[in-house]
């Protein structure tokens, strides 16, 4: 404990995130909120406690809660403030809370499998890149804590009856929400203040279990979180005109809670990865030393490393997402996919276009560090070629329908030509390809500098190249056959097998490889350091991409309710209800990405700034 | 300070780069603004406005050609529904009530799976639930007045007999709920008893005068708490005050705003 109180920061911080776990607590239990809650419970009499009168009435169920209905609400409901734009203003609060929770739970995450990894190759950089990071997201957490508490209170201010009505349906997890809350800091601060203190033999073991500690209480907090967002949604436990039927774990389990879960998760480790391989590439570019150099070119690789091992599987968690939203209506998935939205994901293909790229690129510009890969560098142009073709087969336009009214002007013509290739199918093959062209650049780049020394490596080499080549003959034939001979309506299941081949790929291909270069001889030393600055922009390009796209997929999760608080059930009245277009939704995202980069910026310089100190101390 | 600058102004650049991209290459399409509750003078209406009115929806607020256009396959195509609609009832696979064209052709927006058309069924149903939403309820609610000019215009389509009539009892429901909508919510709690009319049936007052037909409101609060009040207006038959009878509306859920509501309560609550 002896560092936490000598440490003038820490107190803040800790008093901070206190304040706003106080204020979060206070929240949902305090004056006027809650009373609103139990004053909209309706007791069909036997309910016991508070309101004792109404008990009287005859043949009343005991213990029964009758809750009201969706509320239907007036454009006059809906506070306002003049000079602010409440829609405006709600959706960068909460996309910036969004990101920052992104950050935040993701850095943990590897955090604790760096951790793991230097505690099972006792390699010390490892630990020391570890604490760099956590060191990076103590100060982002009190940060997300304050978009947390700033959008709860916007969000009163300005829509109070919609989060009466969810309160009245989750006002119970409001509370275990702050609780958690409460713990993940709690863990969080145990965890990083006592790194050095827990650093060895058994302290070191019970310092990683309070790492997985703060992992499944973080994500746990997310799972809370979603269960909200995608309430509104899909709403569940509650009738068609709103009446909560009283299990708020009907409510929580959702149809697309599960399905936003998982994407959600891949997609923050993914997205924590591009942050902090920008900061690395930041440090890489202002270091002085060639030491300093060595060390933050190898943190951005392994940055960039997790953020593309978490890429891949991302597209199919998206496609899980969205097969979910047909099934829950039909109506809904295709105003997604097929509706004005449609363009959003050509946006979308653009966004995970570069961030392929500069993925690759950067592993590309990797291989200038070792020796060997002059063997390899021919074909990468070839691999560049592969996933630019499949980028643009993903970019073309899937069907192009409008509004309704539109396409009846357009006599329902879509692109002649592109046509063919704007179908779904073709768009899963696209994906598929470049998913295993980008794992093909990371096997170059695991061996370029090695030679194996094993005595079937060449046979080993057939084998990849087999099992490659076959899952690109089956993918291809897959998504020809299911595109354009078979007859039937087109189905997300027909990329099922697509997929397998592709893990298929992947495992095959990792296996393989560890076990042929087993013991392998390294052509000559891997020179860390030796990177072309440039290299070092696809990491901030990463970076960018990132936040960009997940400001813009929140913007399309919120937008195709349309206007629906939550969908079907409840009314948006507000004036803001109409559904802006994709311009200036994406002006929308920009400012927020943003805001949220000059935070971030912050976040660094001040962690730099409490580096400087300690060394001063040191000396 | 040479690299901070070059790293930021190329982030801002991407950022650029990245809303030019989505404001301008991408044609600038303006979304349906969210649909209304049309002011519908049935009195004056003529069939062809009604047709109009049903093609309106249709293309609008009814999301029909969402799923029925003839580039996703996703739906059957609705020209010639009007004719077949006489097949339809004939088939085996039908389960509806529906007797004549019309009825068959508004019970397939009620209740989609009463007949499903072959291919369209939800995937691994063998075509017996419909993936069509009922359009009188959820996300696309049309009402009565509504479904039946959509189903005029399914007949215009298809070039035949308009057998639908223009309904011109039930319409006023709707033209009710669009007047009020434009009525500003009251702002005190005697304006909302006013707009309600609640002293058409209680004594509301000390020196108000008791119409008898419910029970005297004017002390109500040293009697009710809250709670009671709230779910009194909101569901007023879910308990019945000994000596009367269930006759007070149950609309007021559906017409007063949340605000409205509350000061009401907040002043019943104070008449002691
Ligand atoms: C979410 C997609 C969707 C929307 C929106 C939708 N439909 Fe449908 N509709 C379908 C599907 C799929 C079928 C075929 C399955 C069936 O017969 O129920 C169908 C069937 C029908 C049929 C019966 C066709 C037949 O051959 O028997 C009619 C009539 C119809 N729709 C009218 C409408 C109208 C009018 C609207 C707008 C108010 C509408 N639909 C909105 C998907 C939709
Ligand atoms: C058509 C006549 C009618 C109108 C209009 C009417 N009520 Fe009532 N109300 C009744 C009757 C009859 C009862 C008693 C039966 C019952 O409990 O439903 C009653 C009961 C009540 C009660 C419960 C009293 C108790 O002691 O249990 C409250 C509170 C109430 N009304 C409030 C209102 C308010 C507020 C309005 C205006 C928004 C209103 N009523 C409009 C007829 C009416
Ligand atoms: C490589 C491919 C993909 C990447 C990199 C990606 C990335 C992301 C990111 C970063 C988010 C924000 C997550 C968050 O807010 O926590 C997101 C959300 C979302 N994605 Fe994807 N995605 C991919 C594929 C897809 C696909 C193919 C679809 C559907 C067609 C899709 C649909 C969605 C939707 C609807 C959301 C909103 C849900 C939410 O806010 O959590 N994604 N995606």
């Amino acid at each position: 404990m002896q560092p936490i109180l000598r440490s003038k920061r820490a107190l803040l911080l800790l008093a901070l995130t206190g304040l706003v776990v106080l204020f979060m607590l206070m929240v949902p239990a305090g004056d006027g909120y809650v009373l609103h809650r139990t004053d909209g419970l309706v007791y069909a009499g036997g309910g016991g406690g508070g309101g004792s009168e109404a008990v009287s009435s005859e043949g009343a169920e005991a213990g029964k809660v009758e809750y009201p209905p969706a509320p239907k609400l007036k454009e006059s409901d809906y506070p306002t403030i003049s000079g602010i734009n409440s829609r405006v203003f709600v959706w960068l609060v909460a996309q910036l809370h969004l990101w920052f929770a992104a950050f935040v739970l993701a850095v943990p995450i590897f955090v604790f499998i760096i951790e793991a990894i230097g505690m099972a190759t006792k390699d010390e950089r490892y630990d020391k890149m570890a604490y760099e990071f956590i060191k990076v997201s103590i100060t982002a957490y009190s940060i997300t804590a304050i978009f947390g508490g700033l959008l709860a209170i916007s969000l009163m201010v300005f829509y109070p009856d919609f989060m009466k009505y969810l309160t009245l349906i989750f006002g119970d997890s409001f509370i275990w929400y702050a609780l958690i809350f409460f713990a993940e800091s709690a863990c969080l601060y145990i965890y990083y203040y006592g790194w050095n203190a827990m650093k060895h033999g058994f302290r070191k073991w019970m310092h990683l279990t309070i790492g997985f500690l703060l992992n499944g209480v973080g994500t746990t907090l997310m799972l809370f979180a979603n269960a909200w967002v995608t309430f509104m949604m899909s709403p569940e436990g509650v009738d068609a005109s709103g009446v909560f039927g009283g299990n708020m774990w009907e409510a929580i389990h959702n149809h697309l809670w599960n399905p936003i879960n998982l994407h959600r998760f891949i997609a923050n480790v993914a997205y924590g990865g591009s942050v902090v391989g920008a900061y690395a590439a930041y440090k890489f570019l202002s270091a002085t030393t060639e030491e300093e150099k060595a060390h933050y070119d190898w943190m951005g690789y392994t940055a960039n490393f997790i953020a593309i091992a978490a890429l891949l599987p991302l597209p199919f968690a998206g496609y899980w997402l969205t097969a979910e939203i047909y099934a829950y209506s039909q109506q809904m998935g295709i105003t997604l996919m097929g509706g004005v939205f449609a363009w959003l994901f050509i946006v979308q293909a653009v966004l995970i276009g570069a961030l392929f790229l500069s993925a690759n690129y950067y592993l590309w510009c990797g291989m200038e560090r070792s020796e060997g890969a002059y063997r390899y560098t021919p074909y990468i142009k070839y691999i560049g070629f592969v996933i630019v073709v499949c980028f643009l087969v993903w970019f073309t336009p899937h069907t192009m329908i409008l509004t309704p009214s539109e396409l009846k002007a357009l006599g329902g013509q879509y692109h002649p030509i592109l046509g063919p290739l704007g179908i779904m199918p073709a768009k899963n093959t696209a994906v598929n390809i470049m998913i295993i062209f980008t794992f093909l650049s990371f096997l170059l780049y695991r061996r370029a500098n090695k030679i194996p020394t094993v005595s079937w490596a060449s046979f080993g080499n057939g084998v990849q190249i087999g099992i490659f080549t076959a899952a690109m003959v089956n993918i291809m034939i897959l998504g020809v056959y299911y595109g354009y001979f078979t007859n039937t309506v087109y189905k997300v299941a027909s990329s099922v097998p697509q997929v397998v081949a592709t893990l298929m790929v992947i495992v095959a291909g990792v296996v393989i490889d560890v076990f042929m270069y087993r013991g392998a001889k390294e052509v000559g030393p891997l020179k860390w350091g030796k990177m072309p600055e440039r290299s070092q922009y696809a990491l901030f390009l990463l970076a960018v991409s990132f936040t960009w796209l997940m400001g813009l997929m929140g913007f399309i999760r919120s937008a195709i309710r349309q206007h629906w608080h939550v969908y079907t059930v409840m009314r948006d009245n507000s004036v803001d209800a109409f559904t802006p277009t994709i311009g200036y939704a994406a002006k929308v995202v920009s400012v927020g990405t943003i805001i949220f980069m000059a935070i971030v910026i912050f976040i660094f310089w001040l962690s730099h700034l409490s580096g400087k100190k300690q060394t001063e101390y040191q000396r | 300070m040479g690299n901070f600058i070059k790293v930021v102004v190329f982030s801002l650049v991407v950022i650029w780069l990245y809303v030019v991209f989505s404001a301008n290459y991408i044609p600038p399409i303006t979304p349906a603004p969210p649909p209304k509750e049309e002011v519908l003078d049935l009195s004056e209406m003529t069939m062809d406005d009604f047709l109009a009115l049903g093609e309106k929806i249709y293309d609008g607020k009814g999301t029909c050609t969402l799923c029925h256009n003839p580039v996703m396959k996703r739906a059957p195509l609705l020209e010639r529904t009007a004719v077949v609609a006489k097949e339809r009832l004939k088939d085996p696979r039908y389960r509806g009530k529906a007797k004549t064209v019309k009825e068959y052709l508004y019970e397939s927006l009620v209740d989609p799976s009463a007949y499903v058309a072959k291919g369209y069924g939800v995937t691994g149903t063998n075509d017996t639930v419909s993936p069509m939403p009922d359009v009188s309820k959820g996300a696309i609610g049309l009402n009565e007045v509504e479904l039946w000019a959509v189903v005029a215009y399914m007949q215009k389509l298809a070039g035949v007999d308009i057998t639908v009539e223009i309904p011109r009892g039930e319409a006023v429901a709707a033209t009710e709920e669009k007047k009020e909508e434009k009525e500003e919510p009251a702002r005190t709690p005697q304006a909302v008893l006013e707009k309600y009319g609640c002293s058409a049936c209680h004594k509301m007052t000390e020196e108000g005068m008791d119409p008898g037909l419910g029970p005297d409101l004017s002390k109500i609060g040293a009697k009710r708490d809250k709670e009671y009040l709230r779910r009194a207006i909101v569901d007023p038959n879910a308990e019945i005050t000994e000596g009367f009878s269930p006759m007070m509306p149950d609309t007021y859920k559906d017409q007063m705003t949340a605000g409205e509501l509350e000061l009401l309560v907040e002043y019943m609550a104070g008449q002691k």
